[in-house]
């Protein structure tokens, strides 16, 4: 009994020191007034107003948006073409390769950051939210890269070896039979780069300047100090992350006929 | 008649094993040609060859008499089945007939229709809008050969088409692709490692060990006489008793004397006699070391009491008097054995 007792405290503990934060930052996202601390005395979605009559923070969420769509779909289809390059063909050193080519998730996003910010220096790429995708796309495309070949299968090799047979070209067998086959671990890595794309704030404060995503915009206004706006704000980008990894949840669990 | 597909001096390598041995065949317009081989003999490396999926290290194809060795599979005129089917699993059964046609660029109204028109040629079109994990082994089998056979190849290559399907499907489908084959008229090039399915099939038997042909012709001629004494044991069973060959021309084994024409005196020779050319009849006693009963007839083993290490096997009637261990006694016609040099 005492047993049971002491677990079940363990558990709500455990649960509560994940969530708390979680749970107190959207509660006084709805605070009524200019303190995000208590007594709460909303609900009231003032600060929700607020961050949408900002234009700084309404462009930071566009930025966001479009850098983590753009970078997404960018790091799946160059993933799915390396996959299946390593999967179809003969390479020299293959094994050795693929490391390479995951190497980058061992790898923390600040030095990444700070070699790419070297990097284009050198060349003369400014710091812009293109300068930022480009960094996305590597930290994203490894990942993609071993989700879609884990998915790709000898059976699957038959089936473009009849693509083939039957008068496919190269990129008409890609297009009409290997993806569509594979669009569950396509969409998975899609929507889970999206997920990492969207909340990442180390490379993108390091390669941005004027124009900058929503993270670093938070990051900006935290520095003038708490209010519930940063609150609202806070629980918009916390809620657009629950879609796309329950999106990824269902996309990449979902029991389907084969 | 000019052949269909002509193949020179095929040789193909993986690595240090050598599995296609200068490999010559000709294939006619319209015939059903069998490659039968147990594993490893070389005949899939030969049907890829022929679909374009590996270049061989040596030798040429011919189709139509137009060098095809290193076109690649989209462009030459053959088809494959292929063993798993390697149907499209996200499309519909018709829309996996038309895809050929699709990449040949027909209007979709047209490959739609002959789409149609296949499936009902192999008698699924009412599976027109299914998808092909819903069909059952038999049924994506046809699926594929309609997919194949849409394009109209000079030649439609099969691997293994009935491997996968269990043994009455198989003689089932086994009739059903003879008649398909009769009626659309295309060359058929077919793998297997069954001889009966190969005896049923073929009109043309290419009989084929450690990357050579060993035989290959009609499959009476290749049961009745085959050339080497694997085509004789590979092609249905046989008992195989060695000898010698004397001076007059004739083999002597431990069963008799045979006339043996052509073999050069003093060489080692073979004689290979069919289980059903054994009958009961006065000429060779013997004791009786096996029955198994088959129905239709008695599959017998005997070792004739003065060749103690010959295993005589005969195809009794089901009503012979045989039991295990009984002496017994069996003839067969000399007419009717097989020579076969060593």
């Amino acid at each position: 009994m005492m047993a049971r007792i002491a677990s079940t405290v363990y558990a709500a503990a455990i649960y509560g020191f994940i969530f708390l934060p979680v749970a107190v930052l959207v509660l006084f996202s709805f605070q009524g007034t200019l303190f995000p601390i208590p007594p709460f005395n909303g609900p009231s979605l003032r600060w929700y107003h607020a961050v949408l009559g900002d234009a700084r923070l309404t462009a930071g969420l566009t930025n966001s948006l479009v850098v983590a769509i753009v970078t997404s779909a960018i790091a799946t289809i160059l993933g799915f073409l390396a996959a299946w390059g390593f999967a179809r063909f003969h390479l020299p050193a293959s094994a050795l390769l693929r490391g390479l080519i995951t190497l980058p998730l061992t790898v923390s996003y600040l030095i990444i950051g700070m070699g790419l910010l070297i990097f284009f220096n050198w060349i003369g790429l400014p710091k812009s939210l293109m300068a930022a995708g480009i960094g996305h796309v590597v930290i994203n495309l490894p990942l993609c890269f071993a989700i879609i070949y884990s998915q790709m299968g000898d059976h699957q090799a038959n089936i473009e070896r009849a693509a083939r047979d039957l008068g496919a070209q190269e990129w008409q067998v890609l297009a009409l039979v290997t993806a569509p086959i594979l669009w569950p671990a396509l969409f998975a890595s899609f929507f889970l780069s999206m997920t990492f794309s969207w909340d990442e704030f180390v490379i993108a404060f390091l390669l941005t300047r004027f124009d900058t995503t929503l993270p670093v915009e938070i990051w900006n206004l935290l520095r003038a100090g708490l209010n519930p706006k940063t609150n609202a704000v806070g629980s918009l980008v916390f809620g657009i992350s629950i879609v796309l990894a329950i999106v990824f949840e269902l996309v990449a669990f979902r029991k389907r006929p084969q | 008649m000019t052949a269909l597909v002509t193949i020179e001096g095929l040789s193909h390598s993986f690595g240090p094993v050598q599995v296609l041995d200068a490999v010559s065949l000709a294939i006619q317009p319209g015939s059903y040609t069998v490659l039968l081989g147990p594993s490893g003999s070389g005949k899939t490396t030969l049907l890829s060859i022929l679909g374009g999926f590996l270049r061989p290290t040596a030798g040429r194809v011919l189709i139509k008499g137009k060098d095809c060795t290193l076109m690649a599979p989209a462009k030459r005129p053959t088809a494959t089945v292929f063993q798993d089917y390697a149907l499209f699993p996200h499309m519909s059964v018709g829309s996996n007939v038309a895809f050929g046609l699709r990449m040949k660029g027909v209007a979709k109204a047209e490959r739609l229709a002959k789409a149609r028109d296949m499936l009902r040629i192999v008698g699924l079109d009412h599976a027109f809008d299914q998808r092909p994990h819903q069909l059952s082994g038999g049924q994506r089998q046809r699926v594929a050969l309609a997919r194949a056979l849409v394009v109209e190849p000079a030649v439609l290559l099969l691997d293994e088409p009935l491997g996968a399907l269990d043994l009455q499907l198989r003689r089932q489908m086994q009739d059903e692709l003879k008649a398909i084959q009769k009626r659309v008229g295309t060359a058929f090039v077919h793998v297997t490692h069954d001889q009966e399915e190969a005896m049923a099939l073929a009109d043309h038997v290419v009989v084929m060990n450690r990357g050579r042909i060993e035989d290959q012709g009609p499959a009476e001629r290749v049961y009745g006489r085959p050339a080497t004494r694997f085509a004789a044991t590979f092609m249905g069973e046989s008992t195989i008793i060695p000898g010698q060959v004397d001076a007059e021309g004739r083999i002597a084994t431990a069963l008799g004397v045979f006339q043996a024409p052509g073999l050069t005196p003093g060489s080692a020779a073979c004689i290979a006699i069919r289980p059903e050319h054994v009958h009961i009849g006065p000429a060779i006693p013997a004791i009786v070391t096996d029955v198994v009963y088959q129905g239709s007839f008695k599959r017998v083993t005997a070792t004739p009491t003065g060749a103690p290490d010959i295993r005589l096997l005969a195809r009794l009637p089901a009503g012979a008097p045989v039991r295990d261990g009984a002496e017994v006694s069996l003839r067969f016609d000399p007419a009717e054995i097989i020579i076969l040099k060593d």
